[in-house]
């Protein structure tokens, strides 16, 4: 396997994008990431987007975007894997990289979630969740999300205001991100007086709906160090699987699936997950973090609410956790999360974060997850 | 110069609480209350519709403005809840006047701003010499579909004014529109409730436009949010027009007198110009009152006026809006909020 460079990095501002049609939106954050690069070639590109179907009625999407881009008749491939096809393109790219199958190849996430209404982007988002054994019945994800909550805080007494502190910290670094959708700050008692969607989940505990796209550009790392830009490896890919139904899981207060794929990214660099400086994580609900950190081992399982509290995952805590506001603050453009994720530790590996600058960041970790983590993608980043 | 010569408000005396809508839906009240700024709305009587409150809001608008309503040339009524979809609602009331029959009138239908839109043809007809005097009307008993968040909101009002040459009230200064494509909200026809594209009614449609009309009316009259003593805007909820006022640059003390919302809800075409006539109520002479409403579909229509000495004259003629809010309110429990409101489909 060849070593594999992130070269281009392209991302615009998260949000409510009404004027714009996906195809725009995701042209953009492409022409961003090729610019970034300095390249006037992609040999290839692989593109993750949850349901651009229900989203907005376009199937066929992989052809689309590359016709768009102006890059026909190059291969081009749209992956889906729920709220972590982000992340499977990158893993895919990486692969065909790594497998000399390609030089340079385009990796993009998208999604254009507010045309439909409400109602209709639940169901969307809910076919990410069993249909039989859940949606039939009437579960959503935040209901979802809110079942875990409560079995994690009934078992090992994880506070309300531990999970308000987790949107309080994501908002706060997401306040230093100009692309961030929603970059204001709040407090934990806004947060726990904020709209109930879901016991115990609250509006402000819930990632929003977004419309969004993030790319970056893959090359081998001999071509990358001839290249304008600091190069950024990519050491480790961890990808794992588990029951899409929680009534199937052994334990619902555990991600498995980031536990298994994480340990399989860091074999892969061979690194500890203590070698990390920070992490980007799939905080779709602040509960999810609270596990997450527990599956990465960044904390012992159910010390996850403590961890936040005790602030050893803020910005300048021992293990920053999202510092680009995560998925609560930065937005939550299904398909385009997992490689915004990896957009931001590039970023912050450059040393080019700004005011969130984790410093002197030289490795860094991004795990993506779908559904309730019937998915799990895990990459490690490392500069060069 | 021409402005408005009478104004008049009507407002049900039934109300509904938010607790009570919300604990039929298993709903959070206190995140209602809180998100919207709402505590209660007004209801309608079930003999009450858009039609009977007009008629009650222009007999205050005739008793202040003191004319002879035969020499009324216009009457205009702006709805989204015209009782009947072929038949219109401005004969009745300018029969029930006493205006008919030399006399034109017109059902005008724009969502929240039909009854602004009245008011801007009744007063440009007044201004170009057309009619001697002209009365529009802002009216609805708007309809929210059981358990949706509009349900919290909808509610019933009217107001009217009369526009004249002399003896005025209050001069109309200046007027602006600002009008887009722009399908925020919308019921079709046999449709029973209005459907709405939830957040997409804010930024895109409420704050541009309601920004665009203010922004250009105050551009075309060279004038800046502290020459006002008061504004007044269409009020979806508690909290819209209290943000573009803030993005805006106007102050709580200029929205207060007429943000009747928390305790009326919206009165669709009815919510801005009640506003109006809760500002008039309290404005002394010589103060100047921005308007600017807001209709889905979507436009605003802003309004200038300057308060004349009259305005002490007439203020105690008529009810003031604010003790129609206020006085006399007969709460409702949700079984006969839901019956006045024809949601329970009785035996043929």
């Amino acid at each position: 396997m060849r070593d594999v460079a992130v070269i281009g990095l392209g991302m615009t501002k998260w949000g409510e994008l009404w004027a714009k049609p996906l195809r725009s939106i995701f042209v953009e954050a492409a022409l961003l990431a090729i610019e970034d690069a300095g390249l006037d070639r992609i040999d290839s590109m692989v593109v993750g987007c949850m349901s651009s179907g229900l989203f907005v009625g376009q199937e066929h999407l992989a052809s689309l975007l590359s016709d768009y881009l102006g890059r026909n008749p190059i291969p081009a491939a749209r992956v889906e894997s729920a709220c972590s096809s982000g992340g499977l393109a990158l893993r895919q790219g990486f692969i065909e990289v790594a497998s000399g199958m390609s030089d340079v190849v385009l990796v993009g996430g998208v999604e254009k979630m507010t045309d439909v209404t409400g109602c209709e982007a639940t169901f969307a988002l809910g076919t990410a969740a069993d249909q039989e054994y859940e949606s039939y019945h009437g579960l959503t994800f935040p209901g979802l999300y809110a079942m875990m909550a409560v079995a994690h805080m009934h078992r090992y007494g994880t506070t309300r205001d531990q999970l308000s502190m987790v949107a309080v910290k994501n908002h706060d670094n997401g306040s230093k991100n100009p692309l961030a959708q929603f970059p204001s700050k709040v407090t934990v008692e806004m947060v726990n007086q904020s709209v109930l969607v879901a016991d115990p989940l609250r509006i402000l505990d819930c990632s929003p709906i977004t419309d969004g796209a993030a790319a970056v550009v893959l090359c081998p790392l001999d071509m990358a160090k001839r290249m304008k830009k600091p190069a950024v490896r990519i050491t480790g890919s961890g990808q794992a699987t588990d029951t899409i139904s929680l009534s199937s899981r052994k334990d619902i207060t555990r991600l498995e699936s980031t536990h298994i794929a994480a340990g399989k990214a860091l074999a892969m660099a061979g690194r500890k997950i203590e070698d990390m400086d920070l992490f980007e994580v799939h905080d779709c609900f602040t509960i999810a973090e609270i596990m997450i950190t527990e599956a990465l081992g960044l904390a012992a399982p159910g010390q996850g609410g403590k961890a936040v509290e005790d602030g050893v995952t803020g910005l300048r805590g021992k293990h920053p956790v999202n510092p680009s506001g995560g998925l609560k603050s930065k937005g939550h453009p299904v398909g385009a999360t997992g490689v915004a994720q990896a957009v931001e530790v590039v970023k912050q590996l450059r040393g080019e974060a700004g005011e969130r600058q984790v410093k002197g960041a030289k490795r860094g970790l991004t795990q993506n997850m779908g559904g309730t983590g019937g998915s799990a993608l895990v990459h490690v980043f490392e500069a060069d | 110069m021409s402005g408005i010569i009478g104004y008049g408000a009507y407002i049900p005396r039934n109300r509904i609480k938010v607790e009570e809508i919300a604990k039929v839906w298993g709903a959070d009240a206190p995140s209602y209350k809180k998100g919207l700024l709402l505590e209660e709305k007004a209801v309608p009587s079930p003999d009450q519709d858009t039609i009977t409150m007009s008629v009650e809001a222009s007999k205050n608008a005739l008793r202040r403005a003191g004319i002879d309503p035969r020499e009324i040339g216009a009457v205009y009524i702006g709805s989204e809840s015209h009782p009947y979809a072929v038949k219109p609602s401005g004969t009745v009331l300018a029969e029930a006047i006493g205006a008919t029959p030399d006399v034109h009138t017109a059902d005008l239908e724009f969502a929240c701003k039909a009854g602004t839109e009245g008011m801007f043809i009744a007063l440009s007809l007044v201004q170009a010499g057309a009619i001697k005097y002209g009365l529009a009307v802002g009216a609805d008993t708007s309809q929210g579909a059981p358990g949706d968040a509009l349900e919290y909101s909808a509610a019933a009002g009217a107001a009217a004014f009369i526009f004249g040459r002399e003896k005025l009230v209050a001069e109309a200064l200046d007027t602006f529109s600002y009008t887009t494509d722009t399908p925020d909200f919308w019921r079709r026809e046999y449709q029973y409730y209005p459907q709405h594209g939830g957040r997409f009614t804010g930024d895109p449609a409420y704050f541009k436009h309601v920004m665009g009309a203010a922004q250009g009316l105050l551009a075309k009259a060279k004038m800046k949010p502290s020459d006002f003593d008061y504004v007044v805007f269409h009020q979806p909820n508690g909290k819209f027009p209290l943000r573009v006022g803030e993005m805006l640059g106007f102050v709580r003390k200029q929205i207060d007198p007429g943000w009747l919302v928390p305790k009326l809800g919206n009165t669709y075409s009815g919510s801005s110009p009640l506003g109006l006539t809760a500002t008039l109520d309290i404005a002394k002479p010589g103060n100047m009152i921005l308007i600017v409403s807001y209709g889905s579909g979507a436009g605003s229509d802003g309004f200038i006026f300057r308060v004349t000495d009259r305005i002490d004259e007439v203020r105690e003629l008529a009810p003031r809006t604010r003790d129609l809010l206020d006085r006399d309110k007969v709460y409702l429990e949700y079984g006969t909020y839901a019956k006045y409101r024809r949601k329970i489909r009785k035996a043929e």
